[in-house]
């Protein structure tokens, strides 16, 4: 089977950086990930918005990168939201408790 | 003048006709004559009619034969000869040179000749008896040891005993005749929960077909322990037999993997006789295409699968029992075994069953002409307490340990239960459980060694749905380190990973890991009560 590498695009809106994240968010998206989280906070975005909206896949080594992701942005002081989580994925993002540490953005907001 | 004394009743010694001329002459004694070839009468030669015949001492020098003997016996100077007859067969001839006294033998001298064969055909008789027996035990004596050491490997190489199977009964039965054939079985324990079932017939007897037994047992067991399909299984072995394999020697054999919680049979034969299985329905036959293993390298074996519920019985057999014959030569039979295998009743052992149809059809009397080999496979009816939680299979897998396979699992997990209208967020949970559980296996159980596969087993029953996830790591501990602490993990205490477990938690009603002999196996069970009605 076929990994299917992670896509992501980065875009301003308002004061932050929205970084859409498309396909499968697993260990080999590691570098997309990172690469789009510079590019964010390289623009002086004062948030970041995680956009799961076409994320259709999350397992845990994603959820381990998006736990990195926030750590750095813990470091530097930035807001991290997470927006288009399906029901089931934001029920493992309060099961593990990220929904703790970033906002949820509602389905009216994605 | 001697009489032959060759096992072989038809052949003349030249040493007897030396001792008649030795007889002729005056001095030298008949003990120094050298030793010379037998003089032998073809049997189609008319002399040995002739001698069979005569009723008394035949003149060679009269005779008029188209005969090489007859002319061996007048080139030697053999003059009177007198055929030793007894029970209408030549077994000597008395072969007699000249008269010393230079007259023809007198009708006094025939009488005597006459009187003198007729007592001493007999007893040569029983003296040509006596050392063909005594030949004969010896041949017999190394042909029994020679059985003896093809019996001793035979029954070294079947199990010493069947395993403990709770909700089955297994039983088996092995009865080598006396020329020992090469029948085999075995019963093969294999990782979470299922169990392999052999019944095999090398084709020849004795030692050639017990190695070969050996050997085919061998390679089953190895084979069964790293491959999951009973056709690959057939498929390699068959290809390491071929290049050691005697000529005009083959396998047949059938071999079939039991889940024993589900009932489910897979099955592949290499050309080997068709199990029966038995249901409240009638009988059925085990079908599945074959070559004998050991012919041809590089063949492919049909694969089947039957469920077995509880009640069925299924008889695996070898050819001993068909080919039986009764006393006026008639087979034993398919039709009849099958017959057998229907009228049995469920309280009555099968075997028992076939071991009584088979006696009241061979006769008391008769010897057993080949191995007769009987597996039974037996599920309990009534309250099958671990069958009727498991349910039946809705799906199996195997799955190389390569890194993203585990969405393969998910969706074939996913297309499974499709039927059982899951809510869509247990569906859900359940997939990021399958998932977790599969990746868990490919990465700690297998080292992501594509050779390695990931077996996925999903069974239904009415309250229960549960997948297994079988690895082939060694027995151990499932890594379970503390449980994952996000702000820990933020504040770099604990490493961003270490989610999976924790997870599959989470996600099901139950998890349930074994570590068996060579295999780990992690299973996720959904409770399906209030299902639809209050899932959340």
């Amino acid at each position: 089977m076929t990994v299917h590498e992670l896509e992501v695009s980065v875009r301003k809106e308002g004061g932050g950086a929205v970084v859409a994240l498309a396909g499968e968010l697993n260990a080999s998206a590691a570098e997309a990930l990172d690469a789009a989280y510079a590019e964010a906070i390289a623009g002086g975005a004062g948030h970041v918005v995680l956009d799961f909206e076409r994320a259709d896949y999350i397992n845990s080594t994603g959820i381990a990168l998006i736990v990195g992701l926030l750590a750095q942005a813990r470091a530097q002081a930035l807001e991290v939201r997470a927006r288009g989580l399906s029901d089931h994925y934001r029920e493992i993002f309060e099961i593990t408790r990220l929904s703790d540490f970033m906002t949820i953005e509602g389905k009216e907001h994605a | 003048m001697a009489a032959l004394t060759k096992p072989f009743r038809r052949r003349l010694r030249r040493q007897d006709r030396e001792a008649a001329n030795a007889a002729a002459q005056p001095a030298p004694a008949a003990a120094a004559a050298p030793e010379q070839a037998p003089v032998e009468i073809a049997p189609n030669d008319p002399l040995l009619a002739y001698f069979q015949g005569a009723s008394e001492a035949v003149d060679i020098d009269a005779l008029e034969l188209d005969s090489p003997a007859l002319r061996e016996l007048k080139a030697a100077g053999v003059r009177l000869a007198v055929p030793l007859v007894s029970q209408g067969e030549l077994i000597g001839v008395l072969n007699l040179g000249p008269r010393l006294s230079e007259q023809d033998y007198s009708s006094d001298d025939r009488k005597l000749l006459d009187n003198l064969a007729a007592q001493a055909a007999p007893a040569l008789r029983v003296g040509q008896l006596v050392r063909e027996q005594e030949a004969e035990a010896v041949t017999r004596q190394r042909f029994e040891s020679e059985l003896e050491v093809a019996r001793l490997i035979q029954q070294n190489f079947l199990p010493k005993e069947l395993p403990e199977m709770p909700g089955w009964q297994v039983a088996a039965y092995y009865r080598p005749a006396r020329e020992v054939g090469g029948d085999f079985y075995d019963v093969i324990p294999l990782p979470d929960g299922r169990v392999g079932f052999v019944v095999g017939d090398v084709t020849d007897k004795g030692v050639p077909a017990a190695l070969v037994m050996s050997a085919t047992r061998s390679l089953l067991r190895a084979s069964a322990q790293r491959l999951i399909e009973p056709g690959e299984v057939l498929g390699r072995v068959n290809d390491q037999l071929c290049p050691d394999m005697p000529k005009a020697m083959f396998v047949t054999c059938l071999y079939g993997v039991l889940d024993r919680d589900s009932g489910l049979l897979r099955f592949a034969n290499a050309g080997h006789d068709v199990p029966y299985v038995k249901t409240a329905h009638g009988v059925d036959e085990l079908r599945a295409r074959g070559m004998p293993l050991g012919l041809m390298p590089g063949m492919e074996y049909e694969e089947k699968e039957a469920t077995l519920a509880p009640g069925d019985s299924v008889l695996l057999h070898s050819d001993g029992i068909v080919e039986s014959h009764d006393p006026e030569r008639d087979m034993f039979g398919f039709p009849r075994l099958r017959d057998t295998v229907a009228r049995a009743s469920s309280e009555e052992s099968l075997i028992d069953r076939v071991l009584t149809e088979l006696a009241a059809f061979t006769g008391p009397d008769a010897a057993q002409e080949d191995d007769i080999t009987m597996v039974t496979l037996q599920r309990s009816a009534g309250a099958d307490v671990a069958g009727a939680q498991n349910g039946r299979v809705l799906a199996e897998l195997s799955l190389s340990s390569e890194p993203g396979n585990e969405r393969e699992a998910i969706d074939e997990v996913e297309r499974a239960v499709a039927d059982l209208g899951l809510p869509r967020p247990r569906l859900e949970r359940l997939k990021t459980a399958v998932g977790e559980a599969t990746m868990n296996a490919m990465e700690h159980g297998n080292e992501y060694r594509p050779d390695r596969p990931v077996l996925i087993r999903v069974l239904h029953s009415r309250d229960r749905l549960s997948v297994r996830v079988t690895d082939r790591g060694e027995a151990r501990e499932l890594e379970r380190p503390e449980s994952p602490d996000l702000e820990a993990k933020l504040d770099g205490r604990q490493k961003p990973r270490g989610w999976g477990l924790f997870l599959i938690e989470k996600m099901v009603d139950e998890a349930h890991e074994r570590s068996e002999e060579d295999g780990h196996t992690l299973e996720l069970v959904l409770r399906l009560e209030g299902d639809g009605h209050d899932g959340p």
